[in-house]
């Protein structure tokens, strides 16, 4: 169950404006987290919280396929992102870093910036507003991933066994 | 229940009976493929992984290609990490040197990749292999060092947009304006997240090479794969390069399909993309006058030995453009050597070209043939993104081997009619 505030952002957000070229000379995780939406919302770094969802519109995530951006988003704190679709390869990234993403058209219409959001990942359910809205439930073997990590924990953990 | 090809494909690897658009699987990888770029950051993620061995020495194969023959130190130092893991490893296809050239032509060319299998590889362009109705596409480097531990990838099965193209074609115009004019159509999004499957009675009378150009785009247009049905065409392009049976599957009649977009050829002129996007495209004849500095054919776009013959016979008996510089990149030995023995290279050293080796080259603003600011190019390459070619105010027009052949001579943007 994730449980926590909501950070609300528009159509299209790239991964220029997640996490900046310029502070792409580093790749520390904290670094990254520091500098994440500089550009467009400064002030998200220094208040989001660990557990808070961020929700979006259409195509997040699209532009270069840096996995800083998802790396920068997850260190920040954020542990799921909503939003009507994702860029493709961010998609891949962003599963691969271990950051859960859900598609739904309406519940990313209907939640605004600050209020509170739980998610059930195993069951693809989102509440908020009063409303619950209901996404492609995430398979188990995805589910498996987010827990370990990641792809690269994911296949330590679980598929050779160390 | 009906399926898309690409669908198929994806439930055998997945050993499903059936996929939905949607589904998140995990599918057994035919082949994996990285280059001199991307392979360093994927072996770093396999050691991380910590097994031992690649899943199956003969299913990764690495090329250099980009930055060779080694352009400075670090691109020295990146292929040596590439070269030593596949020595390490007993990789049976690494390609480097004279055994090299670009990716995605030697890879079917040496029968490397066949019809019917599910291809991974580190290159956005990996999506090339469609052509020869296997499903492929690209991927990150964490992805690829993945595929090497385990030979197995996740993938969320795709909607397909099914592309008809019917009607005939004018003199020189093939697939590269088939493809430029379908993202003109679609947008540089415009197939996000989707397959993209190329069908009609003009890709079925396209010979192989065009058709490889056509699926090598399909990422421009956001496509995750661009697929084609096989038939005679593509078996005998197949045949003699493997001693492997290809796996045949087709789309069922009944299948579903996310949109269904059908295309007249018959009014498309050759197309020449403007920067800075490949969805921006006209006309050849509404170019206008622009005047141009180099030309570029080659690449894993247009690289092919017919592509070349294509160029040659704009260009034989006439001179580039005084001051214009023609570079032509090969996209494989063998190519090279086939154009030499039919007297193609020749035909392009009398009219003034320079013939780099096969390799990326200038087609990512890598090495021979940088632009400097305000410079112009014509390339039969794949992207003409702000500084692909270069300098970021350097400007690059995406076309067919015809159209930057006569661009070469003319000086200006131009078609084969206007010389
Ligand atoms: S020829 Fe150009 S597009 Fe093709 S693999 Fe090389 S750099 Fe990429």
């Amino acid at each position: 169950m994730i449980q926590g505030k909501i950070w609300k952002f528009g159509n299209d957000v790239d991964t220029d404006v997640i996490i900046p070229a310029r502070y792409l000379n580093v790749s520390a995780e904290s670094e990254l987290a520091k500098n994440c939406f500089a550009d467009i919302r400064p002030d998200f770094a220094g208040a989001v919280s660990a557990g808070d969802i961020l929700v979006a519109g259409k195509n997040f995530g699209c532009g270069s396929s840096r996995e800083h951006a998802p790396i920068a988003i997850k260190a920040a704190g954020i542990r799921a992102i909503v939003a009507e679709s994702f860029a493709r390869i961010f998609y891949r990234n962003a599963f691969n870093i271990g950051l859960p993403l859900l598609e739904s058209v309406e519940a990313s219409k209907a939640l605004s910036d600050g209020e509170n959001a739980v998610i059930d990942l195993a069951a693809g359910r989102i509440e908020g507003k009063g409303q619950v809205f209901s996404a492609r439930p995430i398979p188990d073997f995805m589910a498996e991933l987010i827990d370990a990590g990641g792809l690269v924990d994911y296949i330590r953990k679980v598929k050779i066994g160390r | 229940m009906s399926m898309t090809i690409t669908e198929k494909i994806l439930a055998v690897h997945a050993g499903r009976d059936h996929v939905s658009p949607g589904d998140l699987i995990e599918a057994k990888v035919d082949m994996a493929l990285a280059n001199d770029v991307t392979a360093p950051l994927a072996i770093k993620v396999f050691r991380e992984i910590g097994v031992e061995k690649v899943f199956d020495t003969d299913k990764v194969t690495l090329v250099a290609d980009h930055f060779v023959p080694n352009k400075d130190i670090a691109s020295a130092e990146q292929v040596k990490i590439v070269r030593e893991f596949a020595r390490q490893q007993g990789l049976k296809n690494y390609f480097e040197g004279g055994e090299s050239g670009i990716e995605h032509v030697i890879l079917p060319e040496k029968g490397l990749v066949l019809p019917g299998q599910l291809i991974i590889g580190a290159d956005s362009h990996t999506c090339t292999y469609g052509a020869l109705g296997a499903f492929s596409t690209g991927v990150g480097s964490t992805d690829l060092g993945a595929v090497m531990a385990t030979g197995e990838i996740w993938l969320k099965v795709p909607p397909t947009i099914l592309l008809r193209y019917e009607g005939s074609l004018q003199p020189h115009v093939g697939g590269k304006d088939l493809i430029l004019h379908t993202i003109g159509l679609l947008g540089v999004e415009g197939a996000l997240y989707c397959a993209m499957e190329f069908t009609g009675g003009v890709i079925s009378r396209l010979p192989m090479y065009q058709r490889f150009t056509m699926s090598n785009m399909a990422i421009e247009a956001g496509g995750k794969n661009g697929i084609m049905e096989l038939d005679e065409t593509t078996l005998a392009y197949v045949a003699g390069r493997t001693s492997l049976k290809p796996d045949i599957f087709r789309s069922d009649p009944d299948a579903d399909y996310e949109r269904v977009i059908d295309i007249d050829v018959s009014g498309i002129e050759p197309q020449v993309a403007f920067p800075h996007l490949p969805s921006n495209v006209r006309p050849v004849s509404e170019v206008g006058n622009v005047l141009i500095d180099q030309v570029v054919i080659g690449s894993c776009t247009n690289g092919w030995l017919e592509d070349l013959r294509d160029a040659a016979s704009i260009l034989k008996g006439r001179k580039v453009s005084p001051g214009l510089r023609l570079i032509i990149m090969p996209g494989s030995p063998l190519i090279y050597k086939l154009a030499m023995r039919e007297g193609i290279l020749e035909t392009f050293l009398d009219a003034g070209a320079v013939i780099g080796p096969p390799s990326c080259g200038p087609c990512l603003g890598g090495h021979m043939g940088v632009l400097a600011s305000g410079e112009r190019a014509v390339a039969t390459t794949n992207r003409n993104f702000v500084g692909r070619m270069g300098h970021p105010e350097s400007e690059v027009y995406l076309a067919n081997p015809f159209v930057a052949a006569a661009s070469a001579v003319l000086g200006r943007v131009g078609g084969p009619d206007q010389l």
